[in-house]
């Protein structure tokens, strides 16, 4: 068969798999804390004898983008989200730590601060534990404080400090479950100049204009992958054509 | 079928839940106390389709990957346990609570329930029950002849008899407080239940502990915001259009090859 054929095959393919990854941050366009997910192609040369014209399409996922999402007063105590760069540090299922910027914070039945999604949040000294309180705090820096049940305001028993860190951009990975981490493993120290704002919620980074555009694109550049299908059989289709008459 | 598609299908998953919290928040503008819901997004797995850092040679790695999400889901519908206004309404036998807590009633099936709504009535055996008929626990009977109602801050209940000069007390409301009450589980009627994420229910008297003081002649409104809830519906509704058209626009696509090969 034509090599022409296959060339066309991956580039549909992987524009198809880069379809997917931009459906996919569509689909969070409203997700609080969601980085978008960025792709790029690569080409992949075939070697061998003659003359080198083949290069074969790869879709990549680069990274994530790291710019800000719009920010959402709610008015809760325990919604924060991070200014500027920076994570908060949670808990994974597998107990390691893992980085998010969603910030909708709440406290369990045992009393551990949680985010939304269900992952323990770190403090200096693991996750933190939040007793029965009239009201909570949580302060630029990442301390949590809280007036006890029964006190008046002017008790405030500080609990611990969350854990923000602020690793390269590039350094950090997404998982498979969506946490980020550091690409090595080893936890991110705690960085004194991630800022934490109360009552406010990140929304998700998605710039939906660019997303859209971005669909098109690759819809149209995915036509002229089959287009090109095509012509490779009709291409075929007219040798055979000329063998019969010959 | 191709995961574009089902990725652009959580999407429009997800949106239609949160069209259907925020329009049950906007329905219940007016019920008395009445807490906002919020659906809580999260990304779905990923999909790793060529591992990044994998060995491309015995010395290198390849620097990039390909991962690829699968959408979105809705992990949970939390309550928002702000104050609603409260909003005076001169009849005795309506209460409100300023602060931390819940009524405690005692519904049909003999289990507890929970409501802010302190809408309260008396049957015909002089009980004192919600809009619904339940009793309020402890229980607290109005005498026949009580001329006039006080409920104090505190909760004590007092009523004046006819021919008496002192009020005499008839019982006091006890209010019950959760260390999560995001996790009670609402069961419509304004009535909440215990669930394992909400803790064990801690009562106490009201102005007491960190719980609210009751409020008599007064009813707490919504907490829910129409503007902002507003938003959220347009927000919402964008951002359905969007999955949507990803789904044509994928579709497209595959109908292209099928049309073309």
């Amino acid at each position: 068969m034509d090599r022409f054929l296959y060339i066309s095959m991956t580039g549909a393919r992987e524009t198809l798999r880069a379809q997917t990854a931009n459906n996919h941050n569509l689909a969070n366009a409203s997700t609080t804390g969601f980085r978008a997910d960025l792709s790029a192609f690569q080409t992949r040369a075939v070697a061998g004898a003659g003359y080198a014209s083949r290069a074969y399409a790869t879709s990549a996922t680069t990274g994530w983008d790291a710019s800000q999402g719009a920010l959402q007063s709610t008015g809760q105590d325990l919604d924060v989200s991070v200014q500027g760069q920076g994570w908060i540090a949670v808990q994974a299922l597998d107990g390691s730590e893992a980085y998010t910027r969603a910030g909708d914070l709440r406290v369990d039945p045992s009393g551990i601060l949680m985010t939304g999604a269900g992952h323990p949040v770190l403090g200096d000294a693991g996750p933190i534990s939040v007793p029965p309180h009239a009201s909570v705090t949580v302060g630029g820096d990442g301390t949590v404080s809280i007036v006890p049940l029964g006190q008046g305001p002017q008790t405030s028993a500080i609990l611990g400090r969350i854990k923000l860190v602020n690793p390269p951009p590039q350094s950090v990975v997404r998982g498979d479950d969506g946490l980020f981490r550091t690409a090595d493993g080893a936890p991110a120290p705690a960085d004194a100049a991630v800022h934490l704002v109360s009552g406010v919620l990140e929304s998700s980074n998605v710039n939906a204009a660019e997303a859209m555009v971005n669909m098109i694109e690759l819809a149209r550049r995915f036509d002229l992958q089959v287009k090109a299908m095509r012509t490779a059989e009709e291409n075929g289709a007219s040798s055979a054509q000329l063998l019969r008459s010959g | 079928m191709n995961p574009a598609l089902w990725a652009a299908k959580t999407g429009l998953d997800a949106q239609q839940t949160r069209m259907t919290v925020t329009s049950n928040n906007l329905a219940n503008v007016n019920t008395t106390a009445y807490k906002k819901s919020r659906a809580v997004f999260e990304d779905l797995l990923y999909q790793n389709v060529r591992q990044v850092g994998g060995a491309t040679s015995q010395d290198t790695q390849a620097p990039t990957g390909l991962s690829l999400g699968t959408g979105v889901r809705v992990v949970a519908t939390e309550k928002t346990y702000t104050q609603g206004n409260l909003a005076q309404t001169g009849n005795s036998l309506d209460v409100a609570i300023s602060g931390r807590g819940f009524f405690e009633v005692l519904m049909p099936d003999g289990a507890m329930g929970y409501t802010r709504n302190g809408d309260f009535q008396v049957n015909a055996q002089g009980e004192l029950v919600t809009a619904s008929g339940y009793a309020i626990q402890p229980g607290i009977t109005i005498p026949d002849a009580a001329q006039s109602v006080t409920i104090g801050k505190d909760g004590v209940v007092t009523v004046q008899m006819a021919g008496q000069s002192a009020p005499t007390q008839v019982g006091s409301l006890q209010l019950v407080d959760f260390i999560n009450p995001a996790g009670l589980q609402p069961r419509g009627e304004n009535l909440l239940l215990e669930s394992a994420a909400s803790g064990p229910p801690q009562t106490g008297t009201p102005g007491l502990n960190g719980l609210g003081m009751i409020e008599q002649g007064s009813l707490e409104s919504s907490n829910v915001n129409v503007v902002e809830e507003l938003v959220n519906m347009i927000e919402t509704q964008r951002a359905y259009e969007m999955n949507s058209k990803a789904i044509a626009t994928t579709d497209q696509m595959l109908e292209y090859v099928t049309n073309q090969l």
